[in-house]
């Protein structure tokens, strides 16, 4: 691979990031704005995330997300392992092709479509809507994202090392906890934060499953900026871009970092 | 009153019989070795012993009682695994440890028998270390101690030293041998290496496409083999086309006279029984025929010839001598004087001479 640097080359690359980053980048640089107005610079302050501490709705929301996001990457790890076990380890079963497409099918199903059908399902079965209900959506889609995560690392598993454990006199379930789930747990934890962050700034859908008091941070955003944009807002997104910047990171250096391991024991 | 007995055992993956019908018995304080080329089944029969494969028919009796259906947590039997399967989450101390902790073995047997099994492998200066710092021998050695460690009534060991060098291949079948009889286990042994099988096993069991083809101690599966592929198989060997003549009896021993394709007249020893007129095969181990460049005067077995090519390999030196009727013979001998003093060459006429007893009459 040639490396050499060419004033093509730099200006993609400006114009490519510049047109990802410099909304967030400006969204960030405001929320430090002393001023009400949002358009205007008047100098660095830290008043609004100051005041977000005392705007009690906001910090309701944001007490609902967290849960809400807590729950779902618990329950969609222990789900989407499940499922990645399965798609992994039982060879051919009748509709294990069926299966795996219906696993990775939701990564790709417009929001709008998992929202709305969730919706006509908990109405259909006279659920009440609400924090619960979320969860359950949630959790319905993040899982697809851990069973990726976790079945890339089963693949590459060494089957025998399982094997080992039970003949050494594991039953299955105990070969699993001290054998299989220590060797994938960085697969495990980068899939339960991916899912976590997944939660955290899902709109459409928690839009759709909610229900009164269960009102998340992104709807409150939402209704929030359709009232105008405050300095405020600007804060408190800078906030959530921190967590799920720090979760993002933090879900691939796990993934590399056992990937390097794998390929120094190679 | 065998340890493992394997009656009739079948094991089908799909329509593909991967053992086609085994029976062999192994005795306590064995060390038996499954030898055979790939895909014959031999790695099959022992994960069948093991608990990770199920006959499709037939049963495998441990200590007399049928196992066939028992898994592989339920079995005194431990494995050693071709990819010594050590778990890179625990050290060696844990891994060794990990079979002890799951019986109902007291704190301070697990440590005790843990520390006894390190000195036995001489591990002792690496208890705390990963899997992954250990070199090939010693990851080897760690999991030989791991499937020890519970006292199994049998080890099985597959391909245990396929991963390792030549050099440290060859002393480490003799520390296994050692240990085997250190601790009086039975072993049964995978492996494709004849002279692995050879060099650790006490009694061999050779097999083909899913079958036993013969069950013997080495020196008699190399020198008795029982058929075309068991002489091909183990070592080097000579075959020679023929049709069986005059059957004689000496010493409780069968000879037989050969007619060879190009009309000679060869004597062996019967390996299997034949009547005059069938078709046969001569086994001749190349070591024990003799090169020589003057015709000896008395030799049950004379064939005459022009050396094709010498293949030197230090300690020996192979013959290939080429026949009137244009077939190969290799001889062999040990090269005892250095080589600028050698008599033979290229293109010499040479005479290759055997006893009646050095080759072996095979049916087809």
């Amino acid at each position: 691979m040639t490396r050499k640097f060419t004033w093509f080359n730099a200006t993609s690359l400006t114009f490519a990031f510049a047109f990802l980053y410099l909304p967030i980048l400006i969204l960030i640089v405001y929320s430090f704005n002393e001023s009400k107005l949002v358009t205007v610079w008047a100098g660095f302050s830290t008043k609004w995330y100051g005041e977000l501490l005392h705007n009690q709705a906001m910090l309701d929301a944001a007490w609902v997300t967290f849960r809400v996001a807590f729950t779902t990457a618990t329950l969609a790890t222990i789900l989407g392992t499940m499922a990645a076990y399965v798609l992994v380890r039982s060879g051919r079963f009748y509709g294990r092709t069926l299966f795996s497409g219906m696993i990775y099918a939701p990564l790709v199903m417009p929001d709008v479509i998992i929202g709305l059908s969730l919706l006509l399902l908990f109405i259909a079965m006279n659920i009440d809507r609400g924090m619960m209900t979320v969860i359950i959506a949630h959790t319905t889609f993040a899982m697809c994202y851990v069973a990726v995560v976790v079945s890339s690392r089963l693949i590459s598993f060494d089957r025998s090392l399982e094997e080992a454990a039970l003949d050494l006199g594991c039953s299955p379930m105990e070969a699993f906890f001290y054998v299989t789930l220590p060797i994938i747990a960085p697969s495990v934890v980068a899939g339960w934060l991916l899912a976590f962050t997944l939660s955290l700034d899902d709109l459409v859908i928690a839009s759709f499953t909610t229900g009164p008091g269960a009102t998340t941070l992104p709807i409150k955003i939402w209704s929030a900026v359709r009232l105008g944009v405050s300095p405020e807002i600007n804060a408190l997104s800078t906030i959530l871009i921190s967590i799920v910047t720090v979760g993002v990171i933090a879900a691939s250096t796990i993934d590399r970092r056992r990937a390097a391991r794998a390929g120094e024991r190679g | 009153m065998p340890i493992v007995e394997f009656d009739a055992v079948r094991k089908n993956f799909g329509d593909f019989a991967a053992v086609d019908g085994v029976s062999l018995k192994i005795y306590p304080r064995e060390f038996f070795a499954l030898l055979g080329p790939s895909g014959c089944g031999k790695t099959t029969l022992l994960r069948m012993l093991a608990g990770f494969e199920t006959p499709t028919s037939g049963r495998i009796l441990l200590d007399g009682q049928d196992i066939s259906t028992v898994p592989p947590n339920r079995r005194p039997v431990n494995m050693m695994f071709q990819s010594y399967a050590l778990f890179p989450h625990l050290n060696v101390r844990d891994n060794i440890a990990f079979g002890l902790k799951r019986s109902n073995r007291s704190k301070s047997e697990v440590e005790d028998r843990t520390a006894e099994m390190l000195n036995l492998v001489q591990m002792n200066d690496f208890a705390s270390r990963k899997p992954h710092q250990l070199s090939g021998g010693q990851r080897q050695r760690v999991a030989l101690a791991r499937s020890l460690a519970k006292n199994p009534k049998l080890l099985l060991l597959d391909e245990p030293l396929g991963a390792l060098d030549a050099k440290l291949r060859e002393q480490t079948q003799f520390e296994l041998v050692n240990i085997q009889e250190k601790l009086g286990t039975t072993f049964i042994i995978v492996t494709h290496d004849q002279e692995e099988a050879m060099t650790v096993a006490t009694r061999i069991g050779l097999m083909n496409r899913g079958s036993l083809m013969q069950v013997a101690t080495p020196s008699e599966i190399y020198e008795n083999p029982n058929s075309r592929f068991v002489a091909d198989f183990i070592g080097d060997v000579n075959m020679i086309e023929g049709t069986a003549g005059k059957v004689t009896k000496r010493d409780g021993e069968a000879y037989a006279e050969v007619k060879t394709m190009s009309a000679a007249t060869l004597k062996a020893r019967c390996g299997v029984p034949v009547s005059s007129g069938e078709k046969c095969w001569l086994a001749i181990r190349p070591e024990k025929i003799a090169v020589s460049r003057t015709r000896p005067r008395s030799a049950a077995n004379l064939v005459s010839g022009c050396v094709d090519d010498i293949a030197y390999v230090g300690n020996l030196s192979t013959y290939h001598v080429k026949l009137a009727d244009g077939s190969l013979i290799k001889a062999q001998t040990a090269n005892r004087e250095r080589i600028a003093r050698r008599e033979i060459t290229w293109e010499d006429e040479v005479w290759l001479s055997w006893s009646p007893d050095a080759a072996i009459m095979l049916s087809d």
